[in-house]
């Protein structure tokens, strides 16, 4: 049986857990702790502390796993180690809120930079009234127009589904314009 | 026993709040960005300041302040080489150039200015040596530290958002392909434009920082106002290499493997 897996990121209370649990066959393993810190803790109870764990069995022979990042910024830690060998990653953003926005941009730079694989955004929570559009919230994430944001709604299943086809849409080029198959360039050392 | 520490453990702001709410008497040495500046404080107020390697007479601090014309600063640059501060100053009060109020109003301003350049430093060393006299022939004034330290405090909330903003010197600037702002309708500062001048993805911001002697907060200020008028867009630059690339789930299929798989993870997803 051959292992597969897309890690969903992205900002604290963003909705990733909810995210995984939507498409997951499996009861999701999360790892939640409650939450201590009292401005956190207006916003929802408990948080990841190290992965969200999510499966989707593709056929007799393929499991696509789904990872959820912790949100917070000291699980970080644990980003690498869940991004080794990844498809390609979501980072999904809380549309209604915008203080999370430069925490957002933050992370994608993060995994951008160690891990050389398509992404999308997905702007969820897009059923909320205070939902920002997706072409302001491109805008507010600095993302060139080739860069995917798709509506989202983490409680949606088809929702859900759609933004991991964008995804998967985004790897099959990826792959077929022979990019994913290129041996790295010979890197001179870094200039400092 | 002297006060000694790292700027980066223990900022300028909250060494100022220290000798603030402490009232204390000495002075204090800061060593960043290779110069040295010397502040004096007289119960927890600000009586002197000067930076090493400026040391300036009144006579240099009014013509900066363009409080005396070119012509008058030099004839008495000519005239006065041998007095000291206080002797200038009372001079100039004699012959009724300046009153006392004046005069100092333009020394707290220039004191003042001392310490916002400061509030930039961000890495440094400083020593406090407590009851060490300012210099006696200069004219001491004194300046409450209140608004300095909320002045430096809304600075450094500036920095911790910069930082945020732009969190690694080691990322380059590139021209936006299609920008939405003409560069050339812009009001731009002559830092400005002396950063935009070494936009490319070869230069890491740190580099145009060594070359434009500019400090971290100051590079970082100016390229995150570049970046939010749509001028730039922040890059990896070309010859930066990561500390560790991840491998991805392709590297050891084949290509016809590797579309094989993704399609069949689409037509499941697609029921």
């Amino acid at each position: 049986m051959q292992a597969v897996k897309i890690v969903v990121t992205g900002p604290f209370s963003a909705g990733k857990t909810q995210f995984i649990k939507t498409v997951s066959e499996i009861d999701v393993v999360a790892t939640e702790r409650k939450i201590t810190a009292e401005e956190e803790r207006t916003i929802k109870e408990s948080t990841t502390v190290a992965m969200d764990f999510g499966r989707l069995t593709i056929d007799d022979d393929l499991v696509l796993y789904l990872f959820g990042t912790p949100g917070q910024k000291r699980f970080d830690f644990m980003w690498e180690i869940l991004s080794e060998g990844m498809l390609g990653f979501i980072v999904l953003v809380d549309s209604t809120r915008p203080e999370t926005f430069r925490e957002a941009r933050s992370i994608l730079e993060t995994f951008k930079a160690y891990a050389p694989t398509p992404f999308v955004v997905a702007a969820n929570k897009q059923d909320l009234p205070d939902a920002w559009d997706v072409e302001d919230l491109r805008i507010a994430l600095r993302l060139p127009k080739d860069v995917k944001i798709v509506p989202c709604v983490a409680v949606d299943q088809e929702s859900v589904k759609q933004v991991l086809l964008e995804l998967l849409y985004s790897i099959l080029e990826w792959i077929e314009s022979g990019e994913a198959h290129r041996k790295p360039k010979e890197m001179p050392s870094s200039n400092e | 026993m002297a006060l000694k520490g790292d700027l980066r453990s223990f900022s300028i702001v909250q060494l100022l709040n220290l000798i603030h709410l402490a009232r204390k008497s000495g002075r204090l040495s800061i060593a960043a960005e290779g110069e040295v500046a010397e502040l004096y404080f007289q119960d927890g107020k600000l009586v002197y300041a000067s930076l090493r390697s400026r040391p300036q007479s009144l006579l240099d601090v009014l013509y900066q302040a363009r409080r005396l014309p070119a012509k008058q600063y030099k004839a008495f640059k000519a005239r006065t080489q041998k007095l000291n501060d206080k002797a200038l100053g009372l001079l100039l009060v004699n012959a009724g150039y300046f009153t006392p109020q004046e005069i100092l109003a333009i020394l707290r301003d220039h004191y003042t200015n001392i310490v916002r350049k400061l509030f930039t430093w961000i890495e440094g060393r400083f020593v406090f040596e407590s009851g060490v006299p300012m210099p006696k022939d200069r004219i001491p004034v004194r300046l409450g530290l209140g608004n300095l330290i909320i002045e430096g405090s809304r600075q450094l909330r500036e920095w911790e958002r910069l930082r945020e903003e732009i969190p690694d010197l080691n990322m380059a600037l590139k021209f936006v392909d299609q920008p939405q702002t003409d560069v050339k309708s812009l009001n731009l500062s002559v830092e400005e434009w002396r950063v935009i001048a070494y936009v490319n993805p070869k230069n890491s911001l740190r580099k145009i920082a060594r070359t434009l002697k500019l400090n971290d907060l100051e590079i970082r200020r100016i390229a995150y106002a570049l970046i939010q008028a749509g001028i730039v867009e922040l890059v990896r630059p070309e010859d930066y290499r990561p500390k560790r690339v991840l491998q991805h789930a392709f590297v050891n299929r084949s290509k016809e493997e590797s579309i094989s798989l993704v399609q069949r993870i689409i037509n499941r997803i697609s029921r």
